[in-house]
């Protein structure tokens, strides 16, 4: 079997999102910038940005907000290199083979002759730039807010935001059975490869996967009521508390303010 | 088909939150009232497991791989509530995991996905699957299900892309968010759906199937999980206070002056075009179409009306009349039928 196949691939994947949550959790407990913010400042200055890059019509801005981006990233201590190799790389291909037909087939001011009665126009090369720098800068701020903040915390934040408690009871324990089902997931390719000897025809691939999905399915379920058992055991009745949030400090409301004035600054003078 | 942040405009994003709330809350409404079951449990196992399945790639015919949602195997074991929020828990994670789609858009995401492809996975494969018992037609609809549901999904997705440019451009013409037009954005999306994705859902969820009706049957029932379980019924009287309210309300219509954009009467319409052309004629198709059919309430108000406000009211009583009229007749007609069937 090639070591490009379908079952190592997605192996591959697999273990990328376990090394990215451990990356998180590690990060996530140390004494940076944005660590020190309360969770609740922390995503609502991060919603902010991104509703004020999304709000931007101006590269200008929108480059200064990119910037932005890049100093929190530094003083958050969320590693250049990994942002550049895992996030701007891969949302660069991805966005830029979106756009680049943009740059020819959008009417307006031709700024550059290309062979082949082709032409690259003032309007495309604005539209390209503006998608490419939007989309870099929000998924920047999402991977940072991430990296920086707690699972828990960051669901807790949510809660006091006004999401139902139901959905974040849901979204925690699905975070907590996401690395489990993976795991077993990964053993159970593991254990086919190593009993698969040969090349596995088309049909026989995509037996593989299914039965593998319907298997963690039924796994899945099994669990599901393991894990209600135990709610019961412990005395759930259907009444849903969490943890209060601590009061803000004064520099959060700082933090908050400062935020909230970039914000409105971009969204007003990128109109 | 995960739409990332930047692609569509902050109005858009809003629109999609809104259009996605009418999914969620209803089924979180009815998780509410489940609590007492293993509900939390069920659709949180489902959502990690729609989340690792996204992760798999699925070879398919040609050398190619795609990935798949898992709405159509969701909605068939859970039904479509209990489908809509674990896809969209799944999808928040993606989203915040990965940054698979944005979070401005996350609304976006859960309509095309979660609301639009449980409903539609659900309603394809109940209608081909019928109550037949027989394995290779449900082996069949899931198939047929999931590949419907993937391309309807791929195709919100695509017009909301594609009505981005028209929407929302600057004075010179420039687009702000997404580049292509409706021309562009349908074809370039329906393409990779209708050849690989569609394939990729389709194969997963038969695959599932045929694999539970050989070695485990119990999530197969005729109802989906989420429907067995008995629910308290809620009192209807607020959702008759809300559609009193409303057809109350109908009066403000008055309010609005003109004639919205592609409405115009053929009148109306050579009025629109004489601002561009001195020579403007009403084009002989709408000539000859626009008096086929002469409604009974023009502009919402009988002729015998003078009063608009009075003739909205009328017109809003009517409708809501005879839509209570169609479903109590609906209602009459499938509960005397499964009263047949249960003798």
């Amino acid at each position: 079997m090639s070591s490009n196949s379908f079952l190592f691939s997605t192996i591959r994947g697999f273990n990328n999102a376990v090394a990215r949550a451990l990356v998180s959790e590690r990060l996530a407990s140390a004494p940076y910038l944005l660590q020190q913010f309360d969770t609740r400042v922390r995503l609502i200055c991060i919603f902010m940005l991104i509703l004020a890059t999304v709000f931007c019509r101006r590269l200008s801005l929108l480059g200064m907000l990119f910037a932005f981006s890049i100093v929190l990233a530094i003083s958050s201590h969320v590693s250049i290199r990994s942002l550049v190799k895992r996030v701007w790389l891969i949302v660069f291909a991805f966005t830029a083979l979106i756009a680049l037909p943009a740059l020819f087939i959008t009417p307006g001011e031709v700024i550059l002759h290309m062979p082949g009665s082709t032409s690259i126009t003032y309007q495309g090369l604005h539209t390209a730039l503006l998608l490419i720098l939007r989309v870099e800068t929000t998924v920047t701020l999402t991977t940072i807010l991430v990296l920086c903040t707690p699972w828990n915390q960051l669901l807790r934040a949510l809660r006091s935001l006004g999401i139902p408690a139901e959905l974040i009871v849901i979204a925690a324990m699905t975070h907590r059975y996401i690395f489990l089902l993976i795991e077993t997931t990964n053993q159970m390719f593991e254990s086919r490869i190593s009993r698969t000897v040969g090349v596995l025809s088309g049909s026989q691939e995509r037996a593989i996967m299914s039965q593998t999905a319907a298997v963690l399915l039924n796994k899945s379920m099994d669990l599901s009521y393991e894990v209600y058992l135990a709610m019961m055991a412990r005395g759930f009745r259907g009444d849903i508390r969490l943890l209060r949030e601590p009061h803000l400090r004064a520099w959060d409301c700082i933090g908050l303010i400062l935020i909230g004035f970039l914000a409105t600054f971009v969204i007003w003078m990128g109109r | 088909m995960h739409i990332p942040d930047g692609y569509l405009s902050p109005s858009t994003c809003v629109t999609m939150y809104a259009l996605a709330s009418t999914g969620w809350y209803p089924a979180v409404k009815r998780t509410k009232k489940l609590l007492a079951t293993r509900t939390i449990p069920l659709i949180a196992m489902f959502a990690a497991f729609s989340f690792v399945v996204m992760m798999f790639n699925i070879p398919l015919p040609g050398g190619t791989t795609g990935h798949a949602v898992g709405v159509t195997i969701a909605a068939i074991v859970l039904g479509p509530s209990g489908a809509i929020l674990s896809i969209s828990i799944a999808l928040f994670l993606q989203a915040l995991f990965f940054g698979d789609g944005g979070i401005t858009t996350f609304g976006a995401n859960c309509f095309n996905m979660a609301i639009v492809g449980s409903l539609v996975a659900f309603v394809v494969y109940r209608l081909i699957a019928s109550s037949s018992a027989r394995p290779s037609r449900r082996v069949l609809a899931a198939a047929v299900a999931g590949y419907i549901a993937i391309n309807v999904s791929a195709l919100f997705t695509a017009i909301e892309f594609g009505i981005q440019p028209l929407l929302f451009h600057d004075a010179l013409g420039t687009p702000l968010y997404a580049p292509y037009g409706l021309k562009i954005a349908i074809p370039a999306m329906m393409i990779g759906h209708l050849t690989v994705a569609g394939f990729a859902e389709a194969f997963l969820s038969a695959g599932m199937l045929s694999f539970f009706q050989r070695a485990e049957g119990g999530f197969l029932g005729k109802k989906p999980i989420l429907a067995t379980v008995a629910v308290v019924p809620a009192s209807i009287n607020r959702l008759w206070l809300a559609l009193g309210l409303l057809t109350l309300l109908t009066p403000l219509g008055v309010l609005a002056t003109g004639t919205a954009w592609g409405e115009w009467k053929p009148s109306e319409l050579v009025l629109q075009m004489d601002a561009d052309s001195s020579a403007a004629a009403v084009p002989s198709g709408i000539a000859k179409l626009s008096g086929i059919w002469t409604a009974p309430f023009p502009a919402y108000a009988p002729s015998f009306v003078k009063n608009p406000a009075v003739g909205y009211l009328l017109s809003a009583s009517f409708v809501v009349g005879i839509l209570l009229l169609s479903s109590l007749l609906v209602k009459s007609v499938s509960g005397s039928s499964s009263r047949d069937s249960s003798t």
